[in-house]
């Protein structure tokens, strides 16, 4: 449960999961074991039809949560149940515990809930005199320990046998062996005792359908069975998410559910429970039911037009299993209560600003979790967007508002680069490097090499620059970005060098400015929306066929955010989408559009591994491409985990620069293990970090962008 | 090979890939008897309940000790096959239970029930579990063990979807789809059977008329 009160709070609690070697140790068997299974799980289906078919199941339902809500009701009642509508999570915490004091009851058994631990639950029936037990292992283990959940699938995976057998050991007051099974085992006999004395149990479900008002709950253990038969009264506290209309819909979701979650066709269980089933423990045999569904926000969510895809959510925890972040740190120190992707943005609207504020801050913006939900959520977008509610309620921070409006003004902006350029000089020691940081930069950033701002920038070297090519098969507006422009001017050479040997007649439009992106990650959607105006009107897309660009990241936000950043201005919409349709990235473009192959290079037959971008692997699409490039001009060495983040991420890598730091190690440990003497990537953000950090580590491997590779190879 | 038999083979292996045991049987008889034999040969039927071998607290040390007999139990069985299997388990001095299933909180050998539906796409039985006696045989076994009579096996669980929300409307309703042994992987992420529920699921698949 992450609940720094500022940003500096939030990095020191940071630093100290990143030194916690076990935890280290298990994430990161799990990141890589998960996508093994999941890729197991649904060998042989359309991943993308079953994303297809359950967001438009839970949007269809979510867009009806008040009218099945009334249905629901109708149906779980006219077969005996009780069902309670609570407002808050108080009212619904409230609810249980005047149910339990009616009811005449002590002792409490429940099956995981994430709704329950939304609300604090426990705590609220603890206070008022109940014996609370979890029933799920993992929830039991975190209980004895006082701690909330590390995942939403496994809460305990941050835990060693080691730790448990000592939890144990309290339990039980006898010594404990830390074999697994053992320890299994004697949870299955300590439960099995509470089952037989509770008499309420409490449970979440997955489901809850409307047509029959029937509840649907996914278990591995067997425990929500139990919980849910042997006391005599059971209260479900269910999310208005959760409602479904149909038995059908609630099948479809499962056909994605346990495979996303962990890489099973289905659980071990699903109960699927209408009315109070017999219960001989119960007065008249017929046992008491209660169904609470949770509001605490949804229905007004539900109404939001953007943020109402949150709901989509089926709780797997797959956005935490492939998230660079989640994986260096754990989730104590990833969510509130909600854990992964999905948890930074309901702990803003389910636990409040102050404890998402930090939090929200801390996602690299790589897509990763986009790729793997089971619900089709746009998970990095909904992330920037409530850190900009949050600026926009709390006030804009001065670094986020200063760029925003330096941005702004591309003349200022460039400006300010160049005059960077002269104040650099003393640091970087005849070196293309930032040689002597200022200490307090220095601290956190001396995990990589900083480039220094280039002696001429691109733009300067264009007039001299820009070749002639007769007949040329299209014509090309190259869009460099900030860093190509003013860090590395030789990738933009290197590229306008092959895509003129390629036959594109290139032009460079100098009225161009950054892309925008920054300022977007920093939730100032003024700035982003102003920059993008300016590009789209420096590479006016009725003047060029093609609009190329170097930059992973530039490209996939300047063709799939820029027709969303204007979409509502009737003026630009139509330019915006016509801009966005003529962006390619560099790759793509030589290879698929210029058509250059086999016989356009030399092999040079380096080793060379491959870093595929985030934005281009998941927000292009593009894969292919770069790695046939790459086999033309050298030996590509395939390496673990090549679309997995550089750590970089732009403004994330200095404001979380300790986990930054963890990620690229990992990433140059493949590196290295793959054997590379080069490693060629197709961003320039990616190379500033990946040649970073082989710069500090003194590795003698070459980090290039594609384009200077290919320039070099060029044949005649 | 019948579309019957395509089905039985799917449903088998994927009831196979979650470490279920599924064998042929060519009569509900020969399921009972092979019950009895499990019960022998691997030593099922053991006095003691999982885990109460172990150290214990107080609560969960007594509650082991009201396991203190070899335990079949088969709640809902059709009364001349639940004849049989009482014949069988008194042959052999196991105590046979059809009823007040909350005495063996702490465990029974086995549990033994007649699948309702079964799905091949994922190897699922699908048991009505209205009484709770039955629903109970199926959680507090060490061991359930389940006839599945091939012609109640559907392709997928979407095909049963009608039926469902028939069944659904008949309220109150417990419905139960059990695939594979109850299973976790709460600590360190090793997989592990049997942590509340079974510890193994015998299937038997019948192929019926």
């Amino acid at each position: 449960m992450q609940t720094a009160k500022n940003l500096g709070e939030y990095r020191s609690e940071l630093r100290e999961a990143l030194s916690d070697d076990f935890l280290r140790k298990a994430m990161d068997n799990f990141a890589v074991a998960y996508r093994v299974s999941r890729e197991k799980a649904f060998a042989g289906m359309d991943i993308e039809a079953v994303v297809q078919a359950i967001a438009t199941a839970k949007d269809n339902a979510v867009a009806r949560m008040d009218e099945l809500y009334a249905e629901f009701k109708q149906k779980a009642e006219a077969a005996g149940a009780t069902v309670h509508l609570a407002k808050t999570a108080g009212e619904a915490n409230e609810l249980v515990a005047s149910i339990a004091r009616k009811a005449g009851v002590k002792r409490v058994l429940k099956s995981k809930s994430m709704t329950a631990e939304e609300t604090h639950l426990n705590h609220h029936l603890e206070a008022a005199g109940l014996e609370v037990t979890e029933t799920d292992l993992g929830e039991f283990i975190i209980q004895l320990r006082g701690e909330g959940p590390t995942h939403m699938v496994m809460p305990a995976i941050h835990l060693s046998r080691y730790e448990v057998a000592d939890l144990f050991a309290d339990v039980t007051k006898k010594k404990q062996d830390s074999e697994i099974e053992k320890l299994v085992k004697v949870a299955r006999r300590e439960l099995r005792a509470k089952f037989n004395q509770a008499e309420m149990g409490v449970s979440g479900a997955n489901f809850a359908i409307s047509e029959t008002g029937t509840l649907a709950v996914l278990t591995n253990e067997g425990n929500a069975r139990l919980t849910a038969t042997l006391p005599r009264v059971h209260v479900f506290m269910v999310g208005l998410d959760k409602l479904t209309p149909t038995v059908e819909d609630a099948l479809t979701a499962i056909r994605g559910l346990p495979r996303n979650a962990t890489g099973q066709a289905i659980t071990s269980y699903v109960s699927w429970i209408t009315g109070p089933a017999q219960c001989a423990a119960a007065p008249g045999g017929k046992k008491e039911l209660h169904i609470i569904l949770l509001d605490n926000g949804r229905s007004a969510i539900a109404k939001d037009p953007l943020f109402a895809q949150a709901l989509r959510c089926v709780r797997c925890g797959a956005c935490a299993n492939v998230c660079p972040v989640y994986r260096m740190v754990g989730g104590h120190k990833y969510g509130h209560v909600y854990i992964g992707a999905i948890g930074l943005i309901l702990t803003y609207f389910y636990h409040g600003r102050d404890k998402a504020k930090n939090l929200v801050q801390n996602c690299i913006n790589c897509g990763a979790c986009k790729a793997v939900c089971i619900a089709g959520i746009d998970l990095p977008r909904l992330i920037k967007e409530v850190y900009a509610r949050i600026q926009d309620e709390e006030g804009h921070s001065l670094p986020n508002a200063m760029l925003g409006r330096v941005l702004q003004n591309r003349s200022l902006f460039h400006g300010l680069l160049r005059a960077a350029k002269l104040v650099q000089r003393p640091v970087t020691g005849g070196t293309p490097y930032l040689r002597h940081l200022p200490q307090f930069f220095a601290r956190d950033h001396g995990f990589r090499a900083l480039p220094a701002i280039a002696e001429k920038p691109f733009r300067d070297m264009w007039p001299a620059l820009k070749p002639r090519v007769d007949a040329p098969k299209a014509s090309v507006a190259l869009f460099a970005g900030c860093v190509q422009d003013f860090v590395y001017p030789e990738q933009a050479v290197a590229m306008v060098k092959v895509l003129a040997a390629g036959g594109a007649a290139v032009e460079f439009p100098m009225g161009q400015s950054c892309c925008g992106l920054p300022v977007e990650m920093m939730g100032e959607k003024k700035a982003a929306r102003d920059v993008a105006v300016q590009n789209i009107k420096a590479l006016d897309p009725a003047v060029f066929d093609y609009i190329v660009c170097g930059c992973a990241s530039c490209a996939s936000h300047l063709k799939k955010a820029y027709p969303r950043l204007l979409a509502d201005d009737p003026g630009l919409a139509l330019t915006a989408q016509r801009f966005a349709d003529k962006v390619i990235d560099f790759s793509s473009f030589v290879r698929d559009v210029l058509g250059m192959d086999a016989e356009s290079f030399k092999n040079d037959a380096v080793q060379t591994a491959y870093h595929s971008p985030c934005h281009l692997c998941r927000g292009l699409g593009v894969t292919k491409p770069p790695r046939e490039l790459i086999a033309m001009a050298g030996q590509y060495a395939p390496a673990a985990e090549e679309d997995v983040c550089c750590g970089f991420g732009g403004t994330y890598s200095s404001k979380f620069p300790e986990v930054s730091a963890e990620i690229l190690a990992k990433k140059l440990s493949h590196v290295e293990a793959a054997g590379a003497a080069r490693l060629v990537t197709d961003c320039p953000g990616c190379v500033m970090q990946l040649r970073g950090g082989m710069e500090k580590r003194g590795a003698g491997t070459v980090v290039r962008h594609i384009a200077e590779v290919l320039a070099e190879n060029l044949k005649g | 090979m019948s579309s019957k038999n395509a089905l039985a083979d799917e449903f088998t292996a994927k009831a196979q890939a979650v470490s279920a045991f599924v064998s042929r049987v060519s009569s509900p008889e020969e399921a009972l008897e092979k019950i009895m034999a499990l019960c022998l040969e691997r030593s099922a039927c053991e006095l003691l309940a999982t885990g109460c071998e172990l150290p214990l607290s107080g609560d969960a040390a007594r509650l082991c000790d009201g396991k203190q007999q070899k335990v079949v139990a088969a709640p809902g069985l059709k009364k001349d096959l639940s004849k049989k299997l009482a014949k069988l388990c008194a042959d052999l001095g196991v105590r046979y239970v059809t009823e007040g299933m909350r005495e063996y909180v702490a465990g029974v050998d086995i549990g033994f029930t007649v699948a309702d539906r079964a799905i091949a796409e994922t190897g699922t039985m699908v048991f009505n579990s209205d009484s709770e006696e039955l629903r109970l045989a199926t959680m507090v076994s060490e061991i359930h063990a389940a006839l599945v009579p091939v012609s109640r096996i559907v392709p997928t669980a979407m095909d049963m979807a009608p039926e469902l929300r028939k069944t659904f409307s008949g309220a109150p309703n417990y419905t139960a789809f059990v695939t594979g042994a109850s299973r976790t992987a709460d600590i360190e992420r090793v997989l592990t059977l049997g942590v509340h529920g079974p510890l193994e699921l015998h299937i038997y698949l019948w192929e019926d008329k």
